[in-house]
């Protein structure tokens, strides 16, 4: 299954850039939405077409929300195999139509399913695919300059693939802002064939559970994230801050040692190697503040630390803090924070609201 | 594994401790030398799941790795864990592989192994963080993978495992060989055991194999043979912080930073 890997000659071939449009549950991820925005931008740059590559069952109309995002053109591949998603069929097709076509960038969402495409058709297609980008510009050799932050979020790299194409890249969701839908934008809906049989159907889904959160608000999305780290000390004491968070219309996280020591449910850790969060506030209560945690929220409108060491590292990023005990100070909060609500004059702006 | 015993594969990477990441100012890249080393934590996890199996079916586990002879530490320390042997790629041709011929040289030496059911890895790594690795080897094996997974369980020579997504889990079933990425942190991975320290100290748990040994086409690895290279760093400028840390006794703390808060617009009075 291993491709010829292209040679430098071939380069000047290759022309156009692409989006990985991914479906789920009917819609499209926001993060390819996002990514048509900032597909946009790098063609343009380019002088080059945007294409949006859609595979998926009955997507017609997916197809056509993403041109008005900003597409010059969507490739359909419309099949029953690939109504959800699969590793092999889509990597068939996304391989296939690379080669039929020759883009010069690929661009995904670095969703599980991006990542999990990406990783196995970049090394079936042999060339170079750059992990989380953030940031994406165009040097003066045309190459496209893939940026991500690297060592725990310390530092950006700029990776350049020089030789070979196309140039692939996934990219965080919510770093770039979702471009607006204009309904009379036109663009063309191609459905090219790709030939699956039952044999890349080789893994079967048996049970989907959703997640289920009390406040039906994803921590992504919230203004206010309300994160605890292993000074809250067990499970129990998380429903305290809980109570902070319904005060603040926000939603509660953990860190990764939280997590680690099974207080708080893997789904909503922050961090490098869980979330990545941008909420106008964050309260880092009880967190030291591990550039693995900073890699996930340091990008935070303004942030709260609450601890009991003057030394803790998050102090040095906060905008506000209090050095202390946090089983007495978060009590504290609720009680103020409460006594504020009830002085003001109805009907109220919601607590949270930043000017 | 027809007829025999079920052959599990973990491939695991000796990285710079959590604590310890630091950027070498001169070189603009992750010092190695001389800082604290463990194995990637995923990788442990996904160890952990082998070493289960092996506990519930019976199993041999290969732990596989590729980087310098310093990566034995780590080796070692799996088969102290209960891995049955380990396999050290090691050639200085391999230097500065991104992750097209790091994907193809772990497969290729996978083949070599030869007899393998399952192939497990972390999800990505803590210095690194692509995550690529482990669907670039399935590609290359041309073998079916399911990523992101916090529980795996071998049926009837079926693999199951819950994959978790970004708004639900997901059980998938498929056949073997297959190859599974592991979750940090979805097991507590197991100290290392008297007898493996044994096993360890007698030697002979730990084989290195170079390019040649294993078959591996010089020109597809090494730096020169990488699609990408990392063009440059830069340390990131974050923004600057009010840093308006209260001290002292609860109640009036709580109240300054509040009001502090209230005054800059964050919070509504």
């Amino acid at each position: 299954m291993t491709g010829a890997a292209h040679a430098p000659e071939d380069k000047a071939h290759f022309r156009g850039v692409w989006v990985f449009l991914e479906q789920r549950k009917g819609g499209l991820r926001d993060v390819s939405i996002q990514l048509i925005g900032e597909g946009r931008r790098i063609a343009d740059r380019l002088g080059a077409t945007l294409t949006g590559v859609l595979p998926g069952h009955d997507v017609g109309d997916l197809a056509r929300l993403a041109i008005g995002h900003g597409l010059d053109r969507a490739i359909v591949v419309d099949h029953p195999f690939l109504e959800i998603y699969r590793s092999r069929p889509f990597t068939k097709v996304m391989a296939e139509l690379v080669r039929r076509h020759k883009p010069e960038v690929v661009l995904f969402g670095a969703s599980k399913n991006g990542r999990d495409l990406g990783g196995r058709l970049h090394a079936v297609l042999e060339t170079g695919l750059a992990a989380d980008c953030v940031r994406f510009d165009v040097d003066p050799e045309r190459n496209l300059d893939m940026i991500r932050p690297t060592f725990g979020g310390k530092s950006l790299a700029h990776i350049l693939c020089k030789q070979h194409r196309p140039q692939m890249a996934s990219a965080r969701r919510n770093v770039f802002l979702p471009p607006p839908h204009d309904p009379d934008r036109r663009g063309e809906i191609v459905y090219e064939k790709v030939d699956l049989s039952e044999k890349d159907i080789d893994v079967q889904l048996l049970e989907f559970t959703e997640f289920v959160q009390a406040t039906h608000q994803r921590p992504e999305e919230s203004k206010v994230v309300v994160s605890g780290g292993f000074g809250l000390g067990n499970a129990k004491n998380f429903a305290m801050l809980q109570g902070l968070a319904d005060l603040l219309g926000g939603v509660v996280t953990a860190s990764r040692k939280a997590v680690d020591s099974g207080w708080m449910p893997k789904e909503v850790q922050v961090g490098q190697t869980g979330m990545t969060v941008r909420p106008r506030v964050y309260f880092a209560i009880g967190i030291s503040g591990a550039v693995q945690h900073l890699a996930g929220m340091q990008e935070s409108e303004k942030i709260v630390a609450i601890n009991s060491d003057p030394k803790a590292a998050m102090f040095e990023i906060a905008d506000y803090g209090i050095v202390g005990d946090l089983f007495q100070l978060v009590p504290e909060m609720i009680r103020q924070l409460k006594e504020l609500k009830a002085g003001r004059a109805a009907p109220a702006k919601p607590v949270a609201a930043v000017a | 594994m027809p007829g025999g015993t079920l052959r599990i594969v973990v491939c695991i990477k000796q990285v710079p401790k959590a604590q310890e990441l630091q950027v070498d100012p001169k070189t603009q890249t992750l010092k190695r030398v001389g800082v604290p080393s463990e194995i990637n934590p995923p990788d442990r996890n996904a160890l952990e799941f082998a070493l289960q199996a092996k506990d519930a079916h019976g199993a041999e586990v290969v732990v596989l790795s590729m980087g310098p002879t310093a990566f034995d530490e780590s080796l070692e320390r799996a088969v102290a864990m209960g891995a049955d042997r380990a396999v050290l790629l090691t050639d200085r041709i391999l230097g500065g592989s991104d992750t097209v011929p790091t994907a193809y040289a772990l497969s290729e030496t996978i083949k070599k192994i030869g007899g393998y059911d399952l192939i497990l890895c972390g999800e990505e790594t803590t210095d690194a963080s692509t995550g690529h690795v482990g669907p670039g080897i399935a590609g290359h094996l041309d073998i079916p993978q399911i990523t992101y997974v916090s529980e795996v369980q071998v049926v009837d020579g079926r693999v199951r495992a819950r994959r978790t997504a970004e708004d639900g889990s997901e059980w998938w079933e498929t056949t073997m060989p297959c190859l599974v990425t592991v979750n940090f942190g979805c097991n507590k991975p197991r100290e290392p055991s008297l007898s493996g320290k044994i096993r360890v100290k007698r030697g002979g748990a730990v084989v290195h194999w170079s390019c040649a040994d294993v078959g591996i086409d010089p020109d597809k690895v090494g730096l020169k043979n990488s699609p990408t290279i990392v063009a440059k760093v830069d340390t990131i400028q974050l923004p600057p912080r009010a840093g308006k840390v209260f001290h002292g006794e609860p109640r009036e703390a709580v109240a300054r930073m509040l009001r502090a808060m209230i005054e800059d617009g964050v919070i509504a009075p």
